[in-house]
């Protein structure tokens, strides 16, 4: 009964069209988001969209595997690893202009000229050619996986190794660039604890851990300086950081309060003795 | 074409989609509060204690599971400044949505009949369900690295970065050890790798009665995706990305009340998705055990659900059971696991797998090659046990040093073969070869630093 009212309702409207103009819209304002948003993180999350949006649509074209590897390769790992880049480098970095390798700018032109090629062949084909249906191209081999699985490993498995050799060339030239010769010899655990022995055998320097931070009667923040036991301010008590930024407490304004009260105590009970007497 | 069609089963009427839908919002939830109150009981019990008791004569204290529950929804829910609004609202609503939807496509049970109509205890099914559950799990982390940045603190980034950092290296070996069920069940949709475990173990053409579960036939997968699903969630040893010790408690430092409810609720409903997953993937999923699968009630429709769950909550007692006996992992360690060992063993394991079912298809082994190969390898294997062991017994130096215990100026303790000085003229027993490990072993080489 539903199954029958269903095309009642919506005429000649499958579920292909419902997804396609409600997907539509939100893709084209989120790659709106893309390029207008004012922060780079926000971005990526449009972009993230436009993929997952994609996908959805992919599924509903009853591409099942193509919806999926979307997801995991696209939204996944790809846009994961551009987040990490953004939110690392930060977001105030400006893009510099100067060419770092010469005449860059011809290879760009060229490498886009080539990918408006092949776009303009493929979706050319696709429109001008007569298509076998979705029926007929994956009912041969069984379904959906099977038959994309039979076509990358079996006629086109010669390009699909090149890119993945090509991929992997890529990333072992990062790892090139990227990697660094140690300057001095990595301090391990172990040469660290030796060498806190020597400095404490030449120079008698303290062994233990480093002191807390202060503790004072209305404050334990950690911008506040532990006392020595002659009242001095410990120095190694203090983070450096701290100490860099500006934001170590005064010790005397801690102990201001104190001193005051203390005043005030005697001076009563010095005034209360001589009142008795 | 219908819009609630199905590749896999075929059309369902909207209002059972609904009743399922409805059904697995509320089975979720509720199991999420027995969960946290089984796990709180059960490490509790580990540990000689008593756990949540608030209550304890009525349902050994579960009613304290609720309290928190409704504490948590009721607190007020506080947002630092300098946080990114739209980014910290939306984090935690990513990884609650994903960790309902990977529910979709579980099986609970097999094909029952609901109000007259025929279907399966499961929403929907894809030809590439498992694939699904790995990408929605993958939109899942998004949410705790947006958490991570949106916070505006280095406890959050650090625990944000940690989590995309393990979920990424422990997916590559999870997916490894799942493409071995891929090739053995011929299938990536969840209902049919529960149907090709249903068929029996033959040994020849004795009949076992044994189900043809994964884990069994397929041992080092189910292995590897059982130390992989505990890195995945985040879970004890392997919570790196919430240790209170290093990072407060990563992610969700910033976080409090409903949204904090909300990576909750998830964290624990990825516990269960997981162990959902080796149900269905290793275990046999709704499928009965041995020997109750011999009697034909117990493994059919409607009892399917109490075999999955039974499965399901005793791979989540497993969770807490490494919860309370193992010390969390240093970061290092964890990836060393990852990337060292996890993915090298699986890639090998896969090539073997694959070179069986080749080897099964095209009739190898009736080949005079393969005999005479594995007669080989037997022949050598047989010969290795009667050679004689290479590994020397340890030997007592007689020449040990005698150590001076003062002579940096300053005490330490005797380094493996030195002698403490009062120590010098006694005769050790020749009876006990193992070198002397108790007193010194932190002070070996690789002590100090490993």
């Amino acid at each position: 009964m539903t199954a029958m009212l269903i095309p009642l309702l919506v005429p000649l409207v499958g579920a292909q069209q419902v997804a396609f103009w409600i997907l539509a819209p939100v893709m084209v304002l989120a790659a709106l988001g893309v390029v207008f948003s004012r922060k780079a993180v926000h971005s990526a999350l449009s972009l993230a969209l436009v993929m997952v949006s994609l996908a959805v649509q992919y599924a509903a074209l009853d591409a099942p595997f193509l919806f999926v590897a979307q997801i995991v390769v696209y939204t996944g790992a790809i846009l994961m690893l551009f987040l990490f880049v953004v939110m690392l480098v930060g977001v105030d970095v400006s893009d510099s202009i100067i060419e770092t390798i010469k005449h860059h700018w011809i290879a760009s032109v060229l490498g886009a000229l080539g990918l408006v090629i092949l776009l303009i062949a493929g979706v050319g084909r696709a429109i001008i050619g007569s298509s076998a249906g979705l029926a007929g191209a994956t009912s041969a081999a069984g379904g959906n996986v099977p038959a994309l699985a039979e076509r990358i490993f079996t006629r086109w498995v010669f390009p699909f190794e090149a890119t993945s050799a090509l991929l992997i060339t890529a990333a072992l030239a990062a790892m090139v660039l990227a990697h660094g010769e140690n300057l001095f010899p990595k301090v391990r655990q172990k040469e660290a604890l030796q060498q806190r022995m020597r400095d404490f055998v030449s120079d008698g320097a303290h062994l233990g851990p480093l002191p807390s931070s202060g503790v004072f009667a209305r404050t334990n923040s950690i911008s506040a300086p532990a006392l020595l036991p002659d009242g001095s301010v410990a120095d190694s008590s203090v983070s450096k950081t701290l100490l860099a930024r500006g934001a170590i407490v005064d010790a005397g304004e801690l102990k201001a309060p104190t001193h005051a009260v203390y005043a005030e105590i005697q001076q009563a009970a010095a005034e209360a003795e001589e009142a008795l007497s | 074409m219908i819009p609630l069609e199905n590749a896999v089963f075929g059309a369902d009427p909207w209002w059972i989609v609904l009743i399922k839908v409805v059904l697995l919002f509320v089975i979720l939830l509720v199991w999420t509060i027995f969960n946290v109150w089984y796990e709180r009981r059960l490490v509790a019990k580990m540990q000689h204690r008593l756990g949540p008791i608030m209550n304890p004569t009525w349902a050994g204290g579960l009613g304290q599971a609720m309290a928190d529950g409704a504490k948590l929804l009721l607190k007020e829910d506080f947002r630092p400044d300098n946080t990114d609004k739209v980014v910290f609202n939306l984090a935690p609503v990513l990884t609650g949505v994903a960790a309902f939807t990977s529910w979709s496509v579980i099986p609970f049970g097999g094909e029952v009949t609901m109000f007259g109509h025929q279907t399966h205890l499961q929403l929907t099914d894809l030809p590439v369900a498992v694939l699904f559950i790995l990408a929605s799990a993958s939109i899942g982390i998004y949410g705790i690295v947006l958490a991570g940045w949106a916070s505006n603190s280095t406890y959050s980034l650090l625990g944000g970065l940690r989590s995309s950092a393990q979920m990424i290296s422990y997916e590559v070996a999870m997916g490894l050890s799942l493409v071995a069920v891929f090739l053995f069940a011929g299938s990536m949709s969840t209902s049919q790798i529960v149907t090709a475990q249903a068929s029996p173990l033959m040994i020849g053409s004795f009949n076992t009665h044994l189900p043809g579960w994964y884990a069994l036939l397929l041992f080092p997968s189910f292995i590897i995706y059982a130390i992989a699903m505990v890195g995945e969630t985040n879970r004890a040893p392997f919570d790196l990305p919430e240790c209170e010790s290093e990072l407060v408690s990563g992610y969700i430092t910033e976080y409090s009340g409903f949204r904090y409810a909300t990576y909750f609720l998830a964290e624990y409903i990825n516990m269960a998705t997981v162990s959902a997953v080796a149900t269905t993937l290793f275990l046999g999923g709704y499928r009965a055990p041995w020997p109750f699968n011999l009697v034909h009630v117990l493994d059919n429709g409607w009892i399917g659900i109490v075999w999955f769950l039974l499965k399901v909550q005793l791979l989540i007692s497993v969770f807490v059971w490494l919860r309370g006996t193992l010390p969390r992992f240093r970061y290092d360690q964890f990836m060393d696991l990852g990337w060292k060992w996890l993915i090298p063993i699986s890639l090998v394991w896969l090539l073997l797998v694959a070179t069986l079912k080749s080897a099964q298809s095209f009739h190898w082994f009736r080949s005079p090659v393969f005999l005479g190969i594995l007669g080989v390898i037997i022949v050598v294997l047989v010969a290795s046990l009667f050679l004689p062991s290479k590994e020397e017994p340890y030997e007592i130096p007689d020449d040990e040093e005698v150590f001076d215990a003062f002579a940096g100026g300053y005490p330490v303790p005797p380094m493996p073969g030195q002698r403490l000085p009062e120590m010098a003229g006694v005769v050790r027993s020749t009876a006990d070869h193992s070198p002397p490990q108790a007193a010194d072993s932190s002070f070996d080489e690789t002590g100090a630093d490993s």
